[in-house]
């Protein structure tokens, strides 16, 4: 149980600097996801938590203790390996036993912490086989199974779910979330999987080019993107953006359609609007040339261009709707579920 | 290929009886030659069955003087010799190879590759080629007629260095990583992970190695003069040479016979792991 403290932290491979002044506090026994496209430095921040990466400049710290010239064994963390890192010529209690023997506790004490673990990952059947002789699922159950006998202070997971197909991945999310709030450890999940992200973390710390982009809930994320980056990534399908310009009390759009300003801004701006807060209206003023359909069953996603432009958007509308390609939609949005950013830095620009 | 004709099997079959009766011959002229007295070896023909004098024989080289007329040592102590020195140098490599090819993977230190090309051009000299400096560090140090005379200058090895480091590189990122976490010191992580990950490798590189140690002659012919250190390689052509009558063949047959069945039953007991060593490649 412990706290973590993320202070200007920076990361260097030579003179390139991968990781930029990355800050953050997570609380004790929250569940923080890290999230971002690949190769935004995600991972090595998480590596760099565990002890795995040296740290460049800045501080981390785990329940108040400054960790970064500790040994991974000695920051008092497991880690759930991508690939699991099981070792292949132990069986699952000696691969879950392993850390535990090293810290030399008692074959009794090893043993009653290895069969908890076991019962809790319901992998008790599988204590003596092989890494080899397990499926997929099973071998991430027992990885976890290695965290959770440490009873470590943080759990760090490395995209773990990502080699599962995708119906084991649903459920082992929900595994990991229950696990991780009845154990209550902190916890820090790595994943490029915006889905995965959004149903597993108590707070979402979104990653792009090594800059931390925004860090809140995923409501937070999902209401009130901070960047055009994480509105963006946020959300499925994609935003929609348009680029529009407010003057008076009018944003009138590239393609000359016009909607109430929602904003005290003035100028030049970048209009986001989700695909699902788009109502179809006869009247409304945002018009498109639907030139793809697919149906969702739940939804049906129109797929076209802004009516006298080449600007591609998606509208998501509720039950079936059935139409040709060529015809023309018209949507309206409430002016509340409006989005702008500011063309030239992409940040939101506040009401 | 899965196709089967008559004449094709015929023809497969015909070429490899054809080698194994190459291969097979001579050891079997060699066995029987083992069974039959002195005397009937120096007539012609030369029988192509067993005798009866196999018991005699074993006896007679084993635990006598071995060749009749000469004063060599019992073929139980060349045996032996042959044997520790075969072991010595195979496991010593194995050791030694092992350690280097950890540190050159696991480790960064200066001068890291310069090590590791130096260990890969000693490939280049064999000890045939650095033969009269090699003998001369060994005589100054006082090691002649002494095992580690006869093993020590064979111990280093690149190929072996080179193998295991193969090995070590596929072995993934992350189990060093999860090793690591749980709080394994670089030892116990080369003790507990990276030797069992290797024991296939290992087993096949000590078959090779015993073989190659078993098999040396110049090197021990060189640097041994006490005959109570001959190895039995050495002793089998100095057999031939020794007497000045005619050669004993029973006794140098049964010698030769005795020679072979180490590095058989190293191969034989070994063969599984070995073949798995060679062709394994999921780790």
């Amino acid at each position: 149980m412990a706290e973590i403290k993320l202070t200007d932290l920076t990361k260097s491979y030579g003179p390139t600097e991968v990781l930029h002044h990355v800050e953050g506090e997570i609380k004790d026994g929250e569940f923080i996801v890290i999230v971002g496209p690949s190769g935004c430095g995600k991972s090595t921040l998480l590596r760099m938590v565990a002890g795995l990466e040296t740290v460049t400049s800045g501080e981390i710290a785990i329940a108040g203790r400054r960790v970064n010239e500790l040994e991974p064994s000695a920051r008092d963390i497991a880690m759930v390996f991508q690939n699991y890192a099981l070792y292949p010529h132990m069986s699952v209690r000696e691969n879950m036993a392993y850390g535990l023997k090293i810290r030399k506790l008692s074959k009794a004490e090893i043993n009653k912490r290895v069969e908890e673990a076991a019962d809790i990952l319901e992998i008790r059947q599988y204590l003596d086989r092989k890494p080899r002789q397990l499926s997929g699922g099973q071998r991430q159950r027992v990885a976890m199974g290695r965290a959770i006998v440490r009873d470590p202070q943080v759990f760090l997971f490395d995209e773990p779910l990502s080699n599962l197909d995708a119906k084991l991945r649903v459920q082992m999310r929900l595994e990991i979330r229950k696990l991780q709030q009845r154990l209550g450890v902190t916890s820090i999940y790595v994943t490029h999987d915006q889905v995965e992200a959004m149903t597993l973390g108590d707070r979402l710390m979104v990653l792009n080019g090594g800059y931390v982009e925004q860090f809140g809930t995923p409501i937070e994320l999902y209401d009130r993107p901070a960047s055009v980056f994480v509105a963006g990534f946020i959300g499925s399908p994609a935003m929609n953006f348009i680029p529009a310009m407010v003057e008076g009390d009018t944003m009138v759009l590239s393609t000359q359609a016009k909607l109430p300003a929602i904003s005290s801004y003035r100028g030049a701006a970048l209009l986001g609007i989700r695909p699902e807060h788009l109502t179809p209206d006869e009247n409304g003023p945002i018009a498109i040339d639907v030139d793809m359909v697919e149906q969702l069953g739940a939804n049906t996603l129109l797929h076209g261009k802004l009516n006298g432009s080449d600007h591609e958007m998606v509208a998501s509308v509720p039950g079936h709707v059935s139409t040709e390609t060529g015809a023309q939609h018209r949507f309206s949005v409430a002016s509340e579920l409006l989005h702008l950013f500011d063309p030239a830095t992409e940040k939101r620009l506040e009401a | 290929m899965v196709e089967r004709r008559p004449l094709t099997s015929l023809l497969t079959h015909f070429v490899l009886v054809l080698g194994v009766i190459a291969i097979a011959l001579p050891i079997w002229i060699t066995f029987v030659a083992a069974t039959h007295d002195q005397y009937r070896m120096n007539q012609v023909p030369l029988p192509l069955w067993p005798g009866t004098h196999l018991w005699d024989n074993l006896s007679q080289t084993l635990f006598g003087a071995g060749l009749s007329g000469t004063e060599g040592a019992p073929v139980w102590l060349m045996l032996f010799n042959s044997l520790a020195m075969a072991l010595m140098i195979s496991l010593g490599k194995i050791a030694i190879s092992l350690l280097s090819a950890f540190a050159i993977v696991y480790f960064r230190f200066p001068f890291r590759m310069t090590c590791f090309w130096m260990i890969f051009i000693t490939l280049m000299l064999p000890v045939e080629v650095r033969i009269l400096p090699t003998f001369e560090v060994v005589a100054n140090l006082g090691m002649l007629n002494s095992y580690w005379g006869l093993s020590i200058p064979l111990i280093a090895s690149a190929t072996a260095t080179f193998m295991f480091r193969q090995v070590f590189l596929t072995v993934p990122d992350e189990m060093l990583e999860s090793a690591r976490i749980d709080g394994a010191g670089p030892m116990r992580f080369f003790w507990d992970i990276l030797l069992p990950l290797s024991r296939t490798n290992i087993a096949a590189l000590f078959v090779i190695l015993f073989i190659f140690g078993w098999n040396q002659y110049l090197w021990p012919l060189l640097i041994t003069t006490d005959t109570s250190m001959t190895t039995i390689v050495m002793s089998i052509k100095q057999m031939l040479e020794a007497a000045e009558q005619s050669p004993q063949w029973n006794i140098i047959m049964t010698t030769a016979l005795l020679a072979m069945i180490p590095p058989i039953f190293v191969v034989i007991s070994m063969q599984k792991l070995f073949v798995q060593g060679l062709t394994e490649t999921d780790k």
